[in-house]
């Protein structure tokens, strides 16, 4: 039962990251390629991207500190990013990182600075998801003789 | 498609099993890739960084059937790295990208990519991803298919000819006799569809060595590059076991380059007229981007030639460095750096830059040539040809040699393109030579010719170039001694040691015309050598002009990329050079002894001049003010070269052209204003030019 349950609960989580729009078709490519060979594939992405991240993150900072604002390298950083979260679907992300890019070509510094703040809050809000996610995940997927273990 | 397993190879049940090297540096999409790469069941290498992929793919080209690589890349653009293993290995590469912009899908094509994937790439689109390899495998294999030969059998692994790594085998030869009946024109790039079985058949790969490269442009050059077709250029090339089909994709590459150069050529073009600034990093471009195609040449073991090797890139670029009034400085010590460094390392970098650079108008088809002597007003077309058959040579590099040179004509027709490699090559020998030969050590210099030469230019050129001593040497020597001389070694150590260096007699004509360019004596040499030079001249002046265009190009233009500004630095110097020698000319006539005999190459450096002007506007060269060249036009189109090239660095030294080694002019001017160096100069020039006379005559 509380298997039951566990699973189901980390059904409906996964199903919210869609719903909300936090994870995309991606996401279940990632998931997809999951199997017995690679048991934990999307865990091992998803954390692979957090910890390559969160340097791009950290040089994007370090641009916008700069003045002037070097809208070519912000750009390529942005665009590294964005690639990297797109590969993992990170979809709320991704939209921001759209949109930075878009106030980088513009020019427009100001846009540039508000914008990312929404990309590492979005960033940092999937991070937490995919985190409790995860550990749902592992706790359920864990022995089935410890079905009732407890949760963290 | 049908594999027939004949060995119990896991490559035998194609498409499972194919070998892919992956390479992005983001390691999110990196792993996500690999992963999906393995679920495909392919055979999967993985590494973050261009460099180690190019490692690895040059240790063993039959280790991998396929690459994937993403487009940014912090260490190397993914664009020179798909050119890089095209050319060198010849394995179809796969872009892959978060930009589906037009333009990047298209500079993908255009750098020979056989796909362009979007990110996230799906498993879908890399199920497919095999078709790649055995189209290419089937092209490559056609004749082996009919020969009967086909002993290999197979076909799965997909390299359609990695195969055997780098020999043909007399399968290919016999094949591709009855092929070359069979098809008459198809050629180039076609694929004949009858031939299925051979898709199935590993075909040895061919490496075009230098030597191939080399037979490969004159056979093309014969023909002309319109009318080349693989089958004459395989009869004309006479080599055993090459079938028609690695002629014609070798053709195909090589019209690929030239068509790229032409717009390189056309877009320095530009770019020089609107650069003013003499930009260092241009000039490092230019030089790097002949080193790289230098280098490439190198690397790939093929095409080097010996001077293409020792020129001492770094010896140039050390020497472009050196103040030493060379005035080469253009080349910023990166530059030379890099250029020293392509020479000994196989900078897939460079090299890619080079070859981009190279790629002048060559147009393919001779246009390039073409332009050439309208631009530079040369009169008799043979120039063209001397051009053209640079160009030639430069197949062989194929797209890498990117004649640093030639980007930088404006109009330069840069034939250089077309003649492509060997003409930047030589001519950036040259001019390095000269440089070299600051330090007297001409003799060295120039014989490395196209290497050594190049150095001042761009030592990028591809080693095609060099393997065309003729004239590119030569010339290059020569423009280098006048160019590089700007320090204080008189044009006369240049001038003296290449001219009996170089093998080529010709070459040493060119030398010594250009030498003479700067010198008066040159001019009188010039002269004197006329008739039997005129061949030799006329390269040499296309030399001259390409490379002045070139120069001007690379000094005009501030080199976005990193090989387009190599390639521009050795126009630049080209240009210089051939400014010089133009100027010279033109000044030597009115001055100098032999007027008679220059008027040929007056025409010639005239025209050089021409680009030279252009350059002017734009550059504001100190040097150039410094001192008052003999011809003041010359000078300043010379100047403007220099500048280009050296950018900054020319210290206007009393003695030498300090200012860009480019310039014969300059030199020659400061030379002579600095010092009686010209009456120095003259007497070994016409030292050299007796030597090269006989030479030349015992080669002719």
């Amino acid at each position: 039962m509380e298997r039951n349950q566990m699973l189901r609960q980390v059904a409906v989580m996964r199903q919210s990251f869609f719903d909300q729009g936090f994870l995309d078709e991606q996401f279940v490519q990632l998931e997809e390629l999951q199997d017995d060979a690679n048991p934990n594939f999307v865990e091992e992405v998803v954390t692979l991207y957090y910890r390559d991240s969160s340097r791009q993150i950290l040089n994007i900072d370090q641009a916008l500190e700069r003045n002037p604002l070097d809208f070519n390298k912000l750009d390529t950083y942005m665009h590294q990013f964005k690639g990297s979260s797109t590969s993992i679907g990170a979809k709320k992300v991704k939209a921001e990182c759209t949109q930075f890019r878009e106030y980088c070509k513009a020019g427009n510094g100001e846009g540039c600075m508000r914008t990312f703040q929404q990309v590492k809050k979005e960033y940092a809000i999937l991070k937490r998801k995919l985190e409790a996610y995860f550990q749902q995940v592992r706790v359920q997927s864990g022995p089935s003789e410890t079905a009732c273990r407890p949760r963290n | 498609m049908t594999v027939e397993p004949e060995m119990d190879d896991p490559r035998d049940h194609f498409p499972i099993g194919m070998r892919v090297l992956a390479v992005d540096d983001d390691p999110t999409c990196l792993f996500f890739l690999e992963t999906l790469l393995r679920r495909c069941q392919y055979h999967v290498t993985t590494t973050n960084q261009a460099v180690t992929a190019l490692k690895l793919l040059r240790e063993n080209k039959n280790k991998f059937d396929l690459v994937i690589s993403d487009v940014h890349m912090p260490d190397m653009d993914g664009f020179k790295l798909l050119e890089l293993v095209g050319l060198e290995m010849d394995l179809p590469v796969i872009m892959l990208s978060a930009n589906g912009d037009t333009k990047l899908v298209m500079k993908g094509i255009t750098h020979g990519a056989c796909d362009y994937l979007l990110k996230p790439v799906r498993i879908e689109e890399l199920k497919n991803i095999w078709q790649h390899v055995i189209r290419r495998k089937k092209f490559d294999s056609k004749d082996s298919n009919h020969s009967g030969n086909q002993d290999n059998p197979h076909s799965g692994s997909g390299e359609g000819g990695i195969g055997s790594a780098g020999t043909l085998s007399d399968q290919n030869g016999k094949l591709n006799k009855r092929r070359k009946d069979q098809n008459e024109d198809e050629e180039e790039e076609h694929d004949e569809d009858g031939h299925d079985d051979s898709s199935t058949q590993k075909k040895p790969r061919v490496v075009w060595s230098v030597e191939l490269h080399r037979k490969f442009v004159a056979a093309v050059h014969q023909m002309g590059i319109d009318k080349a077709v693989p089958k004459k250029i395989l009869d004309l090339m006479n080599v055993e076991k090459l079938t028609r089909e690695n002629v014609a994709s070798h053709l195909q590459k090589y019209r690929l380059y030239l068509k790229r150069l032409n717009s390189i050529v056309n877009q320095q073009a530009n770019m020089a007229a609107a650069l003013g600034s003499t930009d260092a990093s241009y000039l490092r471009m230019g030089s790097l981007s002949g080193l790289e195609n230098f280098h490439t040449l190198n690397g790939s073991g093929q095409f080097h030639n010996s001077a293409f090797r020792s020129f001492p890139s770094s010896g140039m670029l050390g020497r472009l460095n050196t103040p030493a009034g060379l005035g080469m400085r253009g080349l910023p010590s990166s530059g030379v750096t890099q250029l020293g460094h392509a020479q000994n390392s196989s900078s897939s970098t460079v090299d890619q830059v080079n070859f981009q650079q190279v790629m002048l108008p060559g147009s393919h088809n001779g246009s390039v040539l073409q332009g050439m002597p309208t631009a530079l007003e040369l009169d008799p077309l043979q120039h063209i040809k001397g051009v053209t058959h640079a160009r030639e040579l430069s197949t062989a590099i194929d797209n890498r040699t990117v004649f640093p040179i030639s980007s930088g004509f404006p109009d330069a027709k840069i034939t250089i393109g077309s003649s492509s490699n060997s003409l930047l090559g030589v001519t950036n020998n040259t001019l390095m030579l000269e440089q070299n030969r600051q330090g007297a050590q001409g003799g060295k210099v120039f014989g490395n010719q196209s290497s050594v030469s190049v150095a001042s230019l761009n030592s990028e050129f591809p080693s095609p170039l060099m393997d065309h001593n003729r004239l590119n040497d030569n010339w290059s020597t020569a423009a280098q001694s006048s160019g590089i001389h700007s320090n204080s070694f008189p044009l006369n150590d240049c001038f003296k040691q290449p001219i009996l260096h170089h093998n080529n007699l010709r070459d040493n004509m060119s030398t010594m015309a250009l030498r003479i360019g700067s010198n008066r004596c040159d001019v009188s040499s010039v002269t004197s050598m006329p008739p039997q030079l005129q061949d030799i001249r006329a390269d040499m002046q296309c030399q001259a002009s390409l490379i002045s265009s070139n120069a001007e190009q690379i000094s005009n233009h501030a080199p976005p990329q990193g090989w387009d500004d190599h390639n521009q630095d050795g126009s630049y110097r080209l240009n210089v050079m051939c400014s010089s020698i133009n100027s010279m000319i033109p000044v030597n006539s009115a001055v100098g002894p032999t007027g008679q005999g220059l008027e040929p190459k007056n025409t010639i450096f005239l025209a050089n001049m021409d680009f030279n002007s252009i350059g002017q506007s734009n550059f504001n060269d100190p040097l150039y003010m410094k001192y008052d060249l003999v011809n003041k036009s010359a000078a300043e189109a010379s100047l403007k070269l220099k500048q280009g090239l050296l950018m900054d660095q020319r210290k206007p030294q009393g003695n030498h052209i300090s200012s860009n080694f480019g310039s014969l002019e300059d030199i020659v001017s400061a030379m002579v204003k600095q010092n009686g160096l010209l009456d120095w100069i003259d007497d070994c020039l016409i030292q050299e030019l007796a030597h090269l006379l006989k030479g030349y005559s015992s080669i002719w």
